[in-house]
């Protein structure tokens, strides 16, 4: 524990309006409180209107052929909702969120270390996500060469591609800027005491997400600039006929994308190594393993790209050297689900439903991370490529575990956040439908994937009809599961209950503060004698 | 935690950075012309790299910063290395 001064004269951040009034003391704030609060609900309203075309997508796969929408109308749906579930919702999601509101909290520091710039991330991330919604509508249409923007097609293809990759374009500076932020504050603003190695794990699992925003986000930056010189001027940098080579387009673009998965799944992670200590009331199990594997899985994750690539034309001794560093980096993530379930061995556990929440993460993460052996390896990947096996697993791994873990996020979080409680049973009935919801959605994927459904097609033989049936049941179920867990937050962060300063009986600094904290957060500086998870 | 220490670098040593710099460009424009067949690539990265450690050494003040800080962006050239090593294992093998 720690030695925390709470403040004398508080006032809540909430409250707290500063020279500006109105909607202007939010959108002029550098509180990175607040600038967590206006990216939570700009993701909500992308995530919510992206969930609208995943299930315009299960209305259109009810039937075989044509349901409710053209393939070419399809085709746009998925990209539009790939683009805006990837790079407005799941890459900023956790880090900008929770990262934003809890790292300087975590390590004991009144902000970030550039509040300006911190506001100056999220001004560019709304330019770039009002860029990505103007690529739909404006008048050559949407965009429909899917959320990776392959080349040759995305060279050729009349839709609206300049503008989505130039929305992408933007959405990276946004992402680089956090990163930036984030390393800078874990390495200046530390409280004393406070060595690297007892820092809590959240601010681990940022720092190393942090360095995958750096330095990826940049390569996807110029291959991005590519592609739109190449659709400008002609000039041969992917499409053949121009004397490119279209796998230089699918490199560069793994090079980011596939660290991006990382940075989607670290701060998941380190969501969930922060609840399961407090819910068990137990130190971690492995703290020094838990935190070296967050580097561990930015560093080899850097260096696993080319598995999305094995069908593509590589060469094969490319496929199997990208095959072994696959199952490397799957090392690191086993470490941290042992040490997690670990930890839970003897503990004093109380279920409430964040724990709840990162249980199912678990569950749905090990059934993402393992069938991502399958797609690892050479020999079983080249039958499942590009079918809905690898949709399946996707969103095992990016909705099972990046959205429960914010769900768990938000779950843990909210009372400290808004300073009130919500209705755990409420909360319980919507993670019971979710988790029910989310599997028959996705988990028919994988058998009719196996069987040789492609992805990205409209149409399907009428065989795969009841796979598709149940997986559409699923989405609606899902939505329902959503609609209530959303009331029931939405609810409780309005009219709930008066939050306690420590409601889970929490170890880390921010149970050590009111809720919701003041401006500054603490009165005095923190010292920091002991690790953060001491439940001795 | 914070290292708040400033140093102030001479005009003369500035000077001399600025001149390496332009001298490794005059090189990395003259190279071009001369034919080193699978070499060109990794020459001019070579050359790049070189000039990005001196702008990072010099003008960004890493030779007076720690050594977790050196050694954190000493990873950053090996990673890069390592990226681009990789990607020649399919171009070079296929």
């Amino acid at each position: 524990m720690s030695n925390v001064s709470a403040n004398s004269e508080y006032v809540s951040y909430l409250d707290h309006h500063g020279k500006y009034k109105g909607i202007m003391s939010w959108i002029m704030a550098t509180d990175h409180k607040r600038i967590a609060l206006l990216y939570m609900y700009s993701i909500m309203t992308f995530f919510i209107i992206g969930v609208v075309l995943g299930i315009m997508m299960k209305l259109e796969m009810l039937t075989p052929g044509e349901t409710i929408m053209k393939a070419k109308m399809y085709n746009s749906v998925f990209t539009l909702h790939g683009i805006l579930m990837i790079f407005m919702v799941v890459i900023p999601g956790l880090s900008a969120v929770f990262g934003n509101f809890f790292l300087p909290i975590h390590i004991g520091a009144k902000d970030v270390s550039f509040p300006k710039l911190n506001r100056f991330s999220w001004w560019i991330f709304v330019v770039g996500s009002i860029m990505a919604v103007l690529s739909q509508v404006l008048k050559d249409g949407p965009p429909d060469t899917g959320w990776t923007f392959y080349a040759p097609y995305s060279t050729t293809t009349s839709s609206n591609v300049i503008m989505a990759t130039a929305a992408a374009f933007v959405l990276g500076f946004s992402s680089i800027l956090t990163g930036l932020n984030f390393i800078v504050t874990i390495h200046q603003l530390r409280a004393p005491g406070m060595k690297f190695f007892n820092m809590p794990l959240f601010p681990w699992a940022l720092y190393a997400t942090a360095w995958i925003q750096l330095l990826a986000t940049p390569v996807i930056g110029i291959t991005l600039l590519m592609l739109i010189a190449e659709r400008a001027f002609h000039i041969g940098f992917f499409d053949p006929a121009l004397g490119g080579d279209p796998l230089l387009f699918q490199h560069l673009f793994w090079i980011y994308s596939h660290p991006a998965v990382y940075v989607m799944m670290l701060p998941a992670m380190g969501v969930i190594t922060e609840i399961i200590p407090t819910f068990c009331q137990r130190q971690i199990y492995g703290y020094k393993a838990v935190a070296v594997s967050s580097l561990a899985i930015a560093g080899v994750g850097f260096l696993v790209w080319g598995h999305h690539m094995y069908t593509s034309g590589m060469s094969d001794t490319a496929r199997w050297f990208f095959s072994l560093l696959t199952f490397i980096v799957a090392v690191p993530s086993a470490i941290k689900v042992f040490n997690w379930i670990t930890t839970m061995y003897k503990g004093s556990i109380d279920v409430k439903p964040p724990f709840l929440y990162a249980l199912a993460f678990i569950f749905l993460f090990i059934i993402g991370g393992t069938t991502g052996l399958l797609l690892g390896s050479v020999a079983t990947n080249v039958q499942v490529h590009d079918t809905a096996f690898v949709v399946a697993h996707f969103h095992y791994i990016i909705f099972g575990g990046m959205g429960f873990a914010f769900f768990a996020a938000i779950h843990y979080w909210l009372p400290k956040m808004y300073g009130r409680m919500y209705d755990f049973k409420m909360a319980n009935i919507g993670l019971v439908i979710n988790f029910i919801g989310f599997n028959l959605l996705y988990f028919p994927q994988f058998v009719i994937g196996i069987q040789g459904m492609p992805r990205r097609y409209f149409d399907y033989p009428a065989k795969f009809q009841p796979a598709q049936l149940v997986s559409s049941i699923g989405g609606f179920i899902l939505v329902t599961g959503l609609i209530i867990m959303i009331y029931t937050l939405v609810k409780g962060a309005r009219k709930g209950a008066p939050a306690p300063a420590n409601p889970w009986r929490g170890s880390t600094l921010e149970w050590q503060i009111p809720s919701p904290p003041s401006v500054e957060n603490f009165d005095e500086e923190p010292v920091i004698k002991e690790n953060p998870y001491d439940y001795k | 935690m914070a290292n708040n220490t400033t140093h102030t670098i001479e005009y003369q040593s500035l000077s001399k950075t600025l001149l390496i710099l332009l001298f490794l460009t005059f090189v990395t424009i003259t190279i071009a012309s001369v034919h080193l067949g699978a070499f060109t690539l990794a020459v001019a990265l070579l050359i790049a790299c070189v000039k990005s450690f001196i702008v990072l050494s010099n003008f960004m003040h890493l030779k007076y910063e720690s050594l977790l800080l050196r050694i954190l962006v000493g990873m950053v050239f090996v990673l890069f290395a390592l990226i681009v090593a990789i990607t020649f294992i399919d171009y070079a093998f296929r």
